[in-house]
């Protein structure tokens, strides 16, 4: 599927009918969504026939954009039921499989590593501080290969060393800086959109079990070499938009 | 099935099921992904899981070298991803606790006392 026919299909998803602020709901847009994706997809091949999990679904975007391309099974978690109601009828208007779970990210205690990715729009923090990083956490021990996901460029230094440092990351890597057009959903704001710089990341999971792990190291390996050659494709893609 | 076998762990043990009402979705098949399953689930509580939902094609027990066969494989995925649980509950068999399922979500949120 070509990029733009990916975020064609987005564009047309319903969206947080309430928004909550507690929750920080604001939609991941479809031009960040399907990069994030077909990056994941076309530079390092962690999509199309893996697991996938989407960490604070929302209304689902960033799972059904995983189950466009190729993912073989996709599970969506978010805290809120409505917004968890809108994914799934989302997911019935795409005719596309994917499973959802009411759950709170942070108590998340799965046993095994079924899943190998996990893509997420995290709450930012700007709520709760840390938020994100509690994402992060959990995700890094839930994915066997990798996550995807945006954070805020202010945090840069602290996000890499967090997870390198206490999260047992193997990489964890910026793919590229993108405008988060984070819609004027709240009082608050006094304008209309508020457009923050976020990173994209890739962080290489550390998959300690014991099931198909030379395979998993060697596939890392390659991951990495992707990385180099094909990251100035995707930055250019980026800069032409 | 796969769900409620995930989510059966989601809080780290495996979970019964109380069923209201179960729907079939046609699923394409995949073989690469269920041999690449196969290794990482808990063979017993799928079948326990199939059972409770009136499915009860799976062997008791699975080897590896099932997976050769078709007829296994068709089972298998059948019960891993065809059918879900719309209505319902899974059931905690230690404490009893319930986590309602409603329109196929499972609600796994913990009271602030159990977490
Ligand atoms: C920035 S939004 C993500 C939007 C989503 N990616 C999309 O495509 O629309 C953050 C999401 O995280 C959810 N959330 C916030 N805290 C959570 C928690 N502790 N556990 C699970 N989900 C949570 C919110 O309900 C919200 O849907």
């Amino acid at each position: 599927m070509k990029l733009k026919q990916l975020e064609g299909l987005l564009g047309s998803l319903d969206q947080f009918e309430n928004p909550k602020i507690e929750l920080e709901q604001y939609p991941t847009g479809p031009h960040i969504a399907s990069r994030l994706l077909y990056t994941a997809e076309n530079s390092f091949g962690d999509v199309e026939d893996k697991v996938v999990a989407d960490f604070g679904c929302g209304c689902g975007t960033l799972g059904l954009a995983a189950a466009l391309l190729g993912a073989e099974h996709v599970i969506g978690l978010d805290i809120d039921t409505e917004s968890l109601e809108i994914a799934s009828s989302n997911a019935d208007d795409l005719d596309l499989v994917m499973d959802f779970v009411r759950c709170d990210i942070r108590n998340l205690k799965w046993r095994d590593r079924i899943v190998d990715t996990v893509v997420m729009n995290p709450p930012f923090g700007t709520r709760r501080k840390g938020a994100d990083m509690d994402f992060l956490f959990v995700a890094l021990k839930v994915a066997s290969q990798a996550v995807y996901s945006l954070h805020k460029t202010t945090t840069r230094d602290h996000v890499k060393r967090t997870a390198l440092r206490d999260y047992n990351a193997v990489s964890a890597e910026v793919l590229c800086e993108l405008r988060f057009d984070v819609p004027q959903l709240y009082k608050f704001h006094k304008k209309k959109e508020v457009d923050v710089a976020v990173d994209l990341w890739r962080n290489d999971s550390d998959d300690d079990h014991e099931d198909d792990h030379d395979e998993e190291k060697s596939k890392v390996g390659e991951g990495a070499k992707d990385e180099d050659e094909d990251e100035g494709a995707d930055m250019e893609e980026l800069k032409k938009e | 099935m796969l769900s409620s076998n995930i989510k059966g762990v989601a809080n780290g043990f495996p979970l019964l099921i109380e069923v209201e009402k179960v729907v079939e979705k046609q699923v394409d098949f995949n073989e690469d992904f269920l041999r690449n399953l196969f290794v990482k689930i808990e063979w017993k509580a799928l079948v326990e899981a199939s059972r409770t939902i009136g499915y009860t094609e799976l062997p008791e027990n699975a080897e590896s070298s099932m997976l050769d066969s078709d007829e296994f494989l068709r089972k298998f995925h059948h019960a891993l991803v065809e059918l879900h649980l719309e209505e319902g509950a899974l059931v905690c068999p230690e404490s009893g606790r319930k986590f309602p399922v409603n329109k196929g979500i499972p609600n796994m949120l913990l009271h602030e006392d159990e977490v």
